[in-house]
């Protein structure tokens, strides 16, 4: 090993350091920036140190050098684009195709390398090398659906057809007995029909998956990314890559575990689909009491008078872009000595961590954000909870046994002293069951749009306290 | 004894794997989108594989996997580290300025200490 290489490989392990230092400094706001500017460090690095290589190498030709840097202009240019442009909003779709470029340029990488080495692999290095091709296509095509069912392109409901079960398995077997074979015996040909195999069941995978199911998804898919990407490593034998994917790995892993117990869902059956298909929701008899409304000025006045307000903002929220006015009524809680803060369940939006973001972007500054098992013994403690735009996640139901969301964490809205529920109408959530919550005598329903009703309520405090 | 290159390698996949999992499972759900969008920028790295494609590659087959694999990857690094740094830079302590727009509510509280200098993305 010479000298050079003996560089390559230290700059290639700082390059690692700086990944797992950036990720660590994320566990606070007030370091993460400075984590992202320690993670593009180790990438600038990392990409100098491969330049390197190619330089020391002398191999490339000057179309290589030509096709390199164009692709790598055009790319980042792109990439630059969609990320200053993107609305908060619409982060969920930008992630997928993310996902979806990284899953395809891991499997890229693969199939290059196998059809140049061609025979010559030793079955090990094809097994990696199959992986890769197979997670890396299957990425590719169900990170472009889900970005597709965000943005609403695709139909987002779950999309399915009788024998679906059979045809995901069939391109499933195809794929991995194909892979398998082509390990014995190298073939291009075949080696297209397992990329098509793959692109079909990434395709088929997702489709059937709802629109709620999303954050899931998304983590899923980030996951398998990762692990592409890790695999590419073993192809090509750079530990860099190995250990980046493996952490990226980690992450989406963990990311789909946690969104998969908040939505009470095994990922299992979430994959194979479709919520509330079953008849147990049924059978459980609705909330029985009356639903009270309440107008603009009655809520003025509980709210201007409590000392403790916890705002429960969900989806809902998101989806009338009324994050600037719900801050703009905080804010003028806050100026009038109440103590005032956010309680976050973790599927509020649509991928993990999602509402935290909207709501930062409105100003609202992140230690009024509390997690669900921070902000959940304080409900006692408060005087108004204001529900708007979530739904399954403030639903008492939960913790007694025998209904759809039995068992899935909730927010305690229910304990605190009294709650207002804004709501454009009785309509169900994704669980479709009635929420109790509505019918809790402690309950006042304002039926209205989210955003014209937070405007109303914050001229309505206004006028009250003059 | 040299060890195989595979093993090696899945003994290194394994432990940055563990660390991975020690290190995430760290970071507060209030910044779970960055994190996503942190890791979407460091699965980037597989431009360094893109790259090397360019070396090798010696028909028309190849370089066209060799610019798709390159732009593919170069989306990653640049838009993930750029997303990123843009939603991080709105996580802020206090408010910076009474929110824009309706509020004219004199923000109460007194220092504004958050603005982190960022040196630019």
């Amino acid at each position: 090993m010479s000298v050079f290489d003996w560089v390559i490989q230290l700059v290639y392990v700082l390059a690692a350091s700086c990944f797992v230092l950036g990720l660590h400094l994320m566990n606070n706001p007030a370091t993460a920036r400075r984590g992202n500017q320690v993670s593009t460090s180790g990438m600038a690095v990392a990409v100098a140190a491969t330049l390197a290589i190619i330089v020391h190498g002398h191999g490339i030709t000057v179309t290589g050098w030509v096709v390199m840097i164009a692709g790598a202009l055009i790319g980042g240019g792109a990439g630059m684009y969609a990320a200053r442009t993107v609305q908060m909003t619409a982060m969920p779709q930008l992630v997928s195709m993310f996902n979806a470029v990284g899953g395809g340029a891991a499997a890229l990488v693969a199939v290059h390398d196998y059809m140049h080495a061609g025979a010559s692999v030793s079955a090990s290095t094809s097994v990696t090398t199959l992986l890769d091709v197979i997670i890396g296509s299957v990425t590719f095509s169900g990170s472009i659906i889900a970005a597709g069912k965000l943005q609403g392109v695709i139909n987002s409901a779950p999309v399915t057809f009788p024998g679906a079960r059979v045809v995901n398995l069939g391109l499933a077997a195809v794929a991995v007995g194909l892979g398998a074979y082509l390990i014995a015996s190298p073939s291009t040909a075949l080696l297209i029909i397992v990329i098509v195999a793959a692109l079909a069941f990434g395709i088929s995978m997702v489709m059937p998956i709802g629109g709620a199911d999303m954050p899931v998804v998304i983590s899923l898919l980030n996951a398998f990314t990762g692990t592409a990407v890790a695999m590419a490593g073993f192809v090509i034998g750079n530990w860099a890559l190995i250990i980046a994917g493996a952490l990226v790995g980690a992450s989406g892993g963990i990311l789909t575990k946690l969104m998969a117990d908040a939505m009470n869902r095994s990922i299992r059956n979430i994959i194979v689909g479709g919520f509330g298909t079953g008849d147990t929701a049924a059978a459980i008899a609705g909330p029985t009491g009356s639903v009270r409304s309440i107008a603009a000025d009655d809520a003025a006045i509980q709210l201007a008078y409590a000392s403790k307000v916890i705002i429960v903002p969900g989806y809902g929220l998101a989806a009338a872009q009324a994050q600037h006015e719900v801050a703009a009524l905080a804010d003028l809680l806050e100026s009038r000595g109440i103590d005032v803060s956010y309680a976050i369940h973790p599927v509020a939006g649509r991928m993990p961590g999602h509402m935290n973001v909207l709501l930062a972007e409105a100003n609202v500054p992140y230690p009024q954000l509390k997690e669900m098992d921070d902000v959940n013994p304080e409900f006692a403690r408060t005087d108004v909870a204001l529900v708007i735009g979530a739904n399954d996640v403030t639903n008492p139901a939960a913790r007694r046994p025998g209904t759809a969301i039995s068992g899935m964490p909730i927010l305690d809205v229910d304990q605190a002293k009294s709650i207002i529920v804004i709501k454009r109408s009785m309509g169900h959530g994704y669980a479709g069951i009635d929420n109790e919550l509505y019918v809790d005598p402690k309950t006042s329903m304002y039926f209205a749009d989210a955003k014209k009703a937070l405007a109303e309520m914050t001229a309505a405090v206004k006028t009250l306290v003059g | 004894m040299p060890y195989p290159a595979l093993l090696v390698d899945v003994t290194i996949f394994v432990l940055a794997l563990w660390v991975g999992f020690e290190v995430i499972s760290k970071v507060p759900a209030t910044l779970h989108t960055p994190l996503m969008s942190a890791a979407n920028s460091i699965h980037g790295i597989v431009l360094a594989g893109a790259m090397l494609i360019a070396v090798t590659a010696n028909n028309a087959v190849g370089y066209v996997i060799a610019f798709v694999a390159a732009a593919f990857a170069a989306a990653n690094v640049v838009g993930g580290y750029v997303v990123t740094g843009r939603m991080l830079k709105m996580f802020k302590k206090r408010p910076a300025m009474p929110a824009a727009g309706e509020a004219p509510a004199a923000v109460n509280a007194a220092a504004n200490g958050s603005g982190r200098k960022g040196a630019a993305t």
